[in-house]
């Protein structure tokens, strides 16, 4: 669902490489070839590619919690229906980029260990709370909306594995977003309570959507090398202004306001101008200060170790299945 | 948290499309046995009708090209042009051939 680099200031440190592979590399990426899981490749781009990819599918699985908090309240069977699958997809797309990261040769538990040890990260947006129904609509035309726009490009990403799973996840999330801005749609056209319920859901999750571009582009370091290694196709700042341009008439259309008094169109520049985010709170929520973060990370915790039966009774299982087996032939 | 030992193995995971086309990788998942990989196959990637048939099996079975023995395996065909039809001149008028 999402992508931010938050890494902070780590710069990699260097790895003594062959220096002929290492420019046969560089050489093969800014022809735009693709590298696969067998392929030899710098420490630091495995590295990157790692983390950038685990991030993403963690935060694909999280990301399924503050919707999943709405199915059992949706308003009609329709949207039920529609929420459930949604949810299921983000699964989905979680497993996708789990199997993808794993052809680096880092194993499956060793990511979700790092989850629920709090050392890896995922997506700020999801520690902030699901307070009202028309949460579920701003999370699915923003949130997603969001997501679409940093994805997108990352279907021509250089690591082959990433760029195929950014190819099936980019054409189910446009079914996301679109639930998401109907929900908007059909209350912004309803009582005067549903149109407060929309605008309210609109105010508290525009700026946690612009925040989901990362920090500005002179506080990204990692930016210039990532785009570099087509592991990124376009800066921060840049995803950031095209969301705005693309929303705002959106919300204009429904009658929503966003919730922004700098936010003004720009003739010369052809597109928005638009207020600071507050970085204060984006570097709060990704060390952990967001509203609901601990909550977010028991439920995680709790789902892997009441799941912890489950796997061992499978496997104890398929052992025994596979051991008569043999013992049989 | 469980060692790296208990963790379920990983299969790979292919797709027919429809009924005429061949099964085409489309990733993995983690399950216990064959049967469970088949069912996580199902639910991971034909969520939308992608296909109508699955194959699944054990990732570690699978023995692949090493992508440093390229050259020596695939570029010898280069120079094979002769094996395409396109190779032989055949005079204006002739057909059917």
């Amino acid at each position: 669902m999402h992508t931010t680099d938050m890494s902070g200031n780590k710069k990699a440190e260097a790895v003594a490489e062959d220096p002929a592979k290492v420019a046969a590399f560089e050489r093969r990426v800014a022809n735009d070839e693709f590298i696969e899981p067998k392929d030899w490749m710098p420490e630091a781009y495995r590295r990157t590619l790692v983390r950038q990819m685990s991030q993403h599918a963690h935060s694909e699985i999280v990301g399924m919690l503050p919707e999943g908090n709405w199915i059992s309240r949706a308003p009609s069977l329709r949207r039920k229906a529609i929420l459930l699958a949604k949810v299921q997809d983000e699964a989905g797309h979680g497993l996708y980029l789990y199997s993808a990261a794993e052809t680096l040769g880092t194993s499956r538990d060793e990511m979700t260990e790092a989850l629920l040890s709090g050392k890896a990260k995922y997506s700020t947006i999801f520690n902030y709370p699901t307070l009202t129904w028309a949460d579920i609509g701003a999370i699915g035309w923003l949130v997603d909306g969001a997501a679409i726009m940093n994805q997108v490009p990352l279907q021509r990403t250089s690591y082959g594995p990433y760029a195929r799973a950014m190819v099936r996840i980019c054409k189910e999330e446009s079914f996301h977003q679109r639930q998401g801005y109907e929900i908007m749609m059909h209350l912004a056209a309803g009582t005067e309570a549903q149109q407060r319920m929309a605008q309210d859901a609109l105010n508290r999750w525009w700026w946690p959507s612009l925040m989901m571009f990362g920090p500005p582009d002179d506080k990204s370091p990692n930016t210039e090398q990532s785009m570099r290694w087509r592991i990124k196709r376009d800066t921060n700042d840049e995803l950031r202004q095209k969301f705005v341009d693309i929303t705002v008439p959106q919300a204009e259309a429904i009658g929503l306001t966003v919730p922004d008094p700098a936010l003004k169109w720009n003739e010369a520049r052809g597109a928005y101008d638009f207020g600071d985010v507050d970085w204060e709170e984006f570097y709060a929520v990704v060390k952990g200060e967001g509203p609901v973060a601990k909550e977010r990370m028991q439920a995680r915790v709790k789902a892997w170790d009441d799941g912890a039966w489950v796997r061992d009774a499978a496997r104890v299982h398929a052992e025994k299945r596979a051991a008569a087996k043999l013992a049989a032939e | 948290m469980s060692d790296a030992s208990k963790e379920w193995p990983l299969w790979e995971v292919f797709l027919r499309g429809k009924g005429g086309l061949s099964h085409r990788h489309v990733g993995s998942v983690h399950a216990a046995d064959a049967k469970m990989a088949v069912e996580h196959a199902r639910d991971t990637y034909t969520r939308r009708m992608e296909g109508v048939s699955l194959w699944v099996l054990p990732s570690a079975a699978i023995t692949a090209s090493d992508p440093g023995d390229a050259a020596a395996l695939f570029e010898p065909a280069e120079d094979k042009v002769y094996r395409h039809p396109t190779f032989y001149k055949i005079p204006d008028g002739i057909t059917h051939i």
